[in-house]
């Protein structure tokens, strides 16, 4: 695999009581899973890479820049995150694919560009209809092609499968990864499953209480170690 | 048939009778209480401010009608935060205040000077009922739009803080609500306007038909007022709308839902 130097590098990190992190690198590979039980400070995490949230103290870097230097509009179109649940705009599948272009002022594409996003997530859609009906593992998938439409730098998952049953969680991280390394687009994934950090991450890190347990590096990195969360 | 049928005490207690027998009626609501109280205060501060412009319409003085003017201001500002049970943003408060003081002093004075030209522009037997009028109104929108875009915001924040994930703007992400509030916060003046003149006379024009003005007169009159009044409310509505849902966003473009909502967007 292609590693490289981390994009993200967090320095001396307070976030109220939730997340004291006293130094962290992270992307440095195609994908990364942020593992940890519920509270331990994943979503803050991700929230602070590209500046949902501030830190109290402390710096976070991207690309060698802090993010408060970034205007944070700037930096969101180029890390973009997709939150636990779907999150549904007015409008049919069409407006709901081609609403975070429209956020950015750019212009959407073709029908057919559409419906290969849709296909590549394994979904078949009709661009009129509403989305409405549409399932939990649909909805995650539509959200994703949504993000991956923008050709972002980095994606930042926040377990997109928490309502998922295992199997279809799988196939949407699938889908993610898949669609992320065809464009080039880093992964950085929050989880709670160890099974899915294990199969598409080749770093992982572990949060518990707010702080980094451990950080994960390829080579140590091990499947078999499954299950303990 | 010059000026009007003055109602004597007599009469106006017998008015008093009516209210107290409609109270009978309410008496098993639980609203009799508040019912009291605001037929008392409706006739204590009608009769202190009855004197109080008589007194003012003999000796116009600008300085006591200014400050007419600013307690009718400051009463509304407090009756909006009042009504509305809404924890505000930093920063809202500010908005809402300045948006009523520039929208009803800029159509109050655009009014008194271009419209009805009086003469001095402080005349006091215009400047305060028709102030009063558009502020009145005023306040009713601003609470109104208020409102919604709070609960707009409130109820759509994870709607709100998805677009602002995909690099959305604070306009981009959370302007159709402001957009949403501006429409419902006009409606009631929009849909008086709609019904003047076939479902209800307005009262203005009914107390000038009243006081001996011919109908013609009245409602010049009250075309102006209406017109007034729309426009007050759409400047002070505008303007809160406007600056107004930027103050649920800091600096940084994030969702600041102000915290006694107890819903945060940590994890």
């Amino acid at each position: 695999m292609i590693s490289s130097p981390p994009i993200f590098c967090l320095d001396s990190i307070r976030f109220k009581s939730i997340l004291e992190i006293s130094s962290l690198q992270l992307g440095a590979e195609p994908v990364t899973a942020v593992l940890g039980p519920s509270g331990s400070g994943k979503t803050t995490l991700l929230k602070l890479l590209n500046r949902l949230l501030s830190p109290d103290s402390g710096t976070v870097k991207y690309q060698n820049k802090d993010v408060s230097e970034y205007d944070p509009v700037e930096l969101r179109r180029r890390v973009v995150m997709l939150g636990q649940t779907a999150v549904l705009f007015p409008g049919s599948v069409r407006d709901n694919l081609v609403v975070g272009l429209r956020f950015h002022g750019r212009t959407p594409p073709g029908d057919d560009v559409l419906n290969h996003k849709l296909e590549l997530m394994g979904l078949q859609l009709e661009l009129d209809r509403l989305p409405a009906s549409l399932s939990g593992g649909e909805l995650a998938r539509l959200a994703l092609a949504r993000a991956l439409l923008l050709e972002p730098e980095v994606l930042l998952l926040d377990e997109p499968t928490s309502s998922l049953d295992d199997s279809t969680a799988n196939r949407v991280v699938r889908h993610a990864v898949e669609g992320a390394a065809q464009q080039n687009t880093r992964v950085i994934m929050v989880t709670h499953s160890e099974a899915i950090a294990a199969e598409y991450a080749q770093t992982s890190v572990r949060l518990r209480h707010g702080q980094v347990q451990l950080a994960v590096s390829p080579d140590a990195h091990n499947p078999n170690e499954e299950g303990s969360a | 048939m010059n000026g009007i049928v003055e109602i004597e005490l007599i009469r106006l207690l017998a008015a008093y009778l009516l209210a107290l027998g409609v109270l009978f009626l309410a008496r098993k609501t639980g609203a009799v209480n508040e019912i009291l109280v605001a037929l008392l205060r409706m006739s204590v501060q009608l009769i202190l401010v009855g004197f109080l412009l008589e007194h003012l319409l003999e000796q116009p003085n600008v300085i006591l009608t200014l400050l007419i003017f600013l307690v009718m201001e400051v009463f509304a500002v407090h009756n909006i935060f009042r009504r509305v049970p809404l924890p505000t943003p930093p920063g809202l408060r500010r908005v809402i205040i300045t948006s009523m003081v520039i929208g009803t002093v800029g159509s109050v004075g655009f009014f008194l000077v271009v419209i009805v030209g009086v003469e001095p522009w402080y005349a006091p037997r215009y400047f305060i009922p028709l102030g009063g009028m558009l502020i009145g109104n005023s306040m009713t929108g601003i609470s109104l739009g208020f409102e919604r875009l709070a609960v707009g915001i409130r109820d759509n924040s994870a709607k709100i803080e998805g677009a602002l994930m995909l690099g959305a703007t604070v306009h981009g992400a959370a302007h159709s609500y402001a957009v949403a509030a501006f429409r419902a916060a006009i409606m009631p003046t929009v849909n008086a306007m709609m019904g003047m003149g076939v479902v209800f006379l307005p009262g203005m024009m009914t107390g000038q038909i009243l006081s001996g003005s011919s109908p013609i007169t009245a409602i010049r009159y009250q075309i102006a007022i209406m017109l007034g009044i729309f426009a007050a409310v759409a400047l002070t509505v505008y303007l809160m709308t406007t600056f107004g849902y930027r103050c649920y966003f800091n600096h940084a473009a994030q969702l600041r839902l102000p915290v006694s909502e107890g819903r945060n967007t940590l994890s």
